[in-house]
């Protein structure tokens, strides 16, 4: 239980960096605490005390494993972050490239 | 962009080979052991990436090095999506496993899952090479 | 049976094939795309007449059967999501070839488009509740690249703000999955209507309800979450923004919100009238809010914008009243926002083509050199106020027939009240840009451009003309699909292994 609390933390805290903080690098690795903490929870999800790994190694194994399901979604989500990631990067220094700053407060005011 | 010193130079020449069997290894055993097509795919992009980091580049080199990555990404997805179509002509449902599925656990055996994993393992090393090239070595024109 | 899947492979292996495309024979693509969009239109006018004999055709991907493997639970809403998804993409795609000649790197545009048709044809047709969530995210990326298209320094910073707000919804849906999958160990849609059933109306319930809400609130650019549509619509390419107002704001909101809400959680007006009004208020204040926004703007393309905010209320609007006439009403306008929103995007495609600008102040007297485009923009303006015979005018009729039908008349009222802010703005554009007399000069629109404007405009006479067709065959259905409720785990469980 506690450990479910903590990823919950995990993504207020990640939540916290992209409502408040003004550099677009750190609304970025905001976005990668947020990312992080949702794998972590779909990976707990999935875990049942005293079982072994989803691998089966040999023919005729004792059906004891824990949930894969959640690890092939987490594999999904990890491939779709990255992407996501990319893409913000990207654009990120496309801006920077043109108003030489990483201020987002800036970059509201020429907006209008 | 520039390269880096001589040690590193060297140590890369030996390791680089050994970095990118190691991605091959992980891609072709997908369906045996942990990893299979995505996390290949990343360890040989790292071999990609290791080698223009370690060596430097001309943006003349790196413009050829964009188009011919771009193609082996788009090669990639298609074989991917050619063999779930091929699922479908042949053997009647999207995405069926119409190889024959030979003895368990051997190397080749579960169908259609390690031609899938190599489709992966080519699209992903290839797409995030391209990512790398766009990002870090092709130079933005700061314009004013 | 098979053509199913192929509403997505044939994007996919399109946008695949295109950059190689791209290095050889660079003229081709655009004729590649066009007959690869009427091809999803042709395929999209055979599923909608399938689904007139079998109410739900379920595939199984690899033969898996539900609930161990994904299935695709086709029925009569995926068809008419899919149909008028198909009829933008076509309509969008014979626009672009002249309108993208003035940027570089088309063949980049042309991939992208592919799959964002991919990924919204992937939503609409799912039967697995992660699948979903892949598709949406498929669609999602490629809008927020599509927006920044043309790399100027206002269209990246839209597409930054519009990146942030979306993934924070996407991730919101994600971690709302992830909870969802904790209480009850499936992620087929079917299965978990009938495990859902059983847990009862729980706190825990109304929580993912809630955060799932959330994140489609943020997609579908309800008020408060919609500050970043009257940025990212304007700087996005013009068949872009016809394409995201048109149908990518609804597929990715409206179609996700009612199958979750009535099928899957088996919400109906008699089991929580309180849910209910709440969808009503969200409406009403997307249509007050955004239109009265509209009416304040000066730049062509970010009027539209604030007005598709506020005709998406109505949407909501007619979800929330709940019966049969309340909900055929929604799904009727979806359709006819589509082709009128879609259709107004292009004109001002065309305008910006022409003059080079999008400010209404310095437009004038657009109406004698452009006669196609002064034309299709007063029949889509037509259909969106709701003025009869257009498609428009029905849709309106359904949803405020619904109203009076549940017992709120001043509901009713206040709808049509509201349609006298619609013919505000609107007529404000009419005025200053296509009636007063004028001093600039433009050319006629491109032939390409004028036939895809003609295309929609005919298509909205047509479904106007012949209402009681499209409410019997197409509306009526797809309403029948989401009123049944929890019936719809019953209906795929029991087609599981039917073939045709």
């Amino acid at each position: 239980m506690i450990i479910f609390l903590s990823c919950i933390i995990l993504f207020l805290i990640g939540l916290y960096a992209i409502v408040t903080k003004r550099n677009m690098i750190k609304i970025v690795i905001g976005f990668a605490l947020i990312e992080y903490a949702i794998n972590l929870l779909f990976a707990l999800i999935g875990f049942r005390t005293g079982m072994l790994a989803p691998i089966i190694t040999k023919v005729d194994m004792a059906h004891k494993f824990v949930d894969p399901i959640p690890q092939a979604l987490v594999l999904t989500a990890i491939v779709i972050a990255l992407g996501t990631t990319a893409l913000m990067l990207t654009v990120v220094l496309r801006i920077y490239s043109r108003y030489k700053t990483f201020d987002i407060a800036e970059i509201r005011k020429l907006k209008g | 962009m520039k390269g880096m010193s001589l040690i590193v130079r060297t140590v890369t020449t030996i390791i680089i080979g050994f970095i990118f069997i190691y991605g091959v290894y992980i891609i072709l055993h997908g369906h045996l052991t942990p990893g299979g097509g995505f996390a290949g795919g990343v360890i040989v992009a790292g071999a990609l990436i290791l080698r223009i980091l370690a060596f430097g580049s001309e943006p003349a080199d790196e413009k050829k090095s964009e188009t011919r990555t771009s193609v082996f990404e788009s090669v990639g997805a298609l074989l991917f999506i050619g063999i779930a179509l091929a699922g479908m002509i042949i053997a009647g449902t999207f995405f069926l496993n119409f190889l024959p599925k030979g003895i368990a656990l051997n190397l080749w055996s579960a169908g259609i899952i390690p031609f899938c994993n190599i489709a992966i393992g080519i699209k992903v090393g290839a797409g995030l090479f391209s990512i790398f090239l766009a990002l870090a070595a092709v130079k933005y024109v700061v314009k004013d | 049976m098979t053509f199913i899947p192929l509403f997505f492979a044939i994007p996919l292996a399109a946008a695949f094939i295109i950059p190689i495309l791209g290095k050889i024979a660079k003229s081709v693509i655009w004729i590649f795309v066009t007959l690869v969009s009427f091809a999803l239109f042709i395929l999209a006018l055979y599923g909608a007449a399938v689904t007139q004999q079998f109410p739900m055709i379920v595939y199984e991907m690899g033969n898996w059967p539900p609930p161990l493997g994904i299935v695709m639970a086709f029925d009569s809403l995926s068809a008419f999501m899919v149909l008028v998804i198909s009829i933008l993409v076509f309509a969008g795609s014979i626009f672009s070839l002249r309108y993208m000649s003035h940027y570089t790197g088309q063949w980049k545009f042309y991939t992208l488009y592919m799959l964002i048709t991919a990924g919204m044809m992937g939503v609409s047709i799912t039967g697995d509740l992660f699948n979903m969530f892949v598709f949406l995210e498929i669609a999602a990326i490629s809008s927020y690249a599509l927006v920044a298209f043309g790399v100027d320094a206002e269209e990246l910073e839209a597409s930054f703000k519009y990146m942030v707000m979306g993934e924070v919804g996407g991730l919101t849906f994600l971690l709302s999955i992830a909870l969802l999958y904790a209480k009850t160990s499936t992620l087929n849609l079917a299965d978990m209507a009938n495990v859902l059933q059983v847990v009862g109306q729980t706190p825990f319930f109304w929580l993912v309800l809630g955060m799932m809400l959330l994140a489609f609130s943020i997609k579908a650019a309800f008020v408060p979450f919609h500050s970043w549509l009257p940025d990212a619509h304007p700087a996005a390419p013009a068949p872009i923004s016809s394409l995201l107002s048109g149908i990518f704001i609804k597929v990715l909101g409206m179609y996700t919100t009612a199958r979750l809400v009535f099928n899957i959680f088996g919400l109906n007006r008699a089991n929580a009238p309180v849910f209910f009004n709440v969808l009503i208020g969200m409406g009403l204040l997307s249509i007050a809010f955004a239109g009265i926004t509209a009416l304040s703007q000066k730049d062509y393309k970010r009027l539209l914008g604030y007005s598709s905010v506020s005709q998406v209320g109505y949407i909501m609007l007619g979800f929330g009243i709940g019966n049969y006439y309340g909900v055929a009403g929604a799904i009727f306008y979806i359709l006819a926002h589509a082709l009128g929103k879609g259709l107004l995007f292009l004109t001002s495609g065309s305008v910006v083509n022409a003059t080079g600008t999008r400010d209404i102040t310095k437009l004038a007297g657009l109406g004698e050199h452009m006669p196609t485009t002064a034309w299709s923009f007063r029949f889509g303006s037509m259909s969106l106020i709701g003025l009869p015979p257009l498609v428009g005018f029905f849709a309106k009729y359904l949803i405020v027939l619904g109203a009076l039908k549940a017992g709120f008349w001043w509901l009713a009222i206040v709808a049509i009240a509201f349609s006298v802010l619609t013919l505000g703005y609107l007529l404000k554009i009419e005025n200053n840009v296509f009636m007063k007399k004028g001093r600039t000069q433009a050319n006629k629109a491109p032939f390409t451009m004028r036939i895809a404007m003609v295309f929609l405009v005919v298509l909205i006479v047509l479904f106007g003309i012949g209402f009681q067709q499209v409410i019997d065959f197409l509306v009526g259905p797809a309403a029948n699909a989401l009123l049944r409720g929890v019936e719809y785990a019953n209906l795929v469980f029991g087609s599981v292994g039917m073939s045709f």
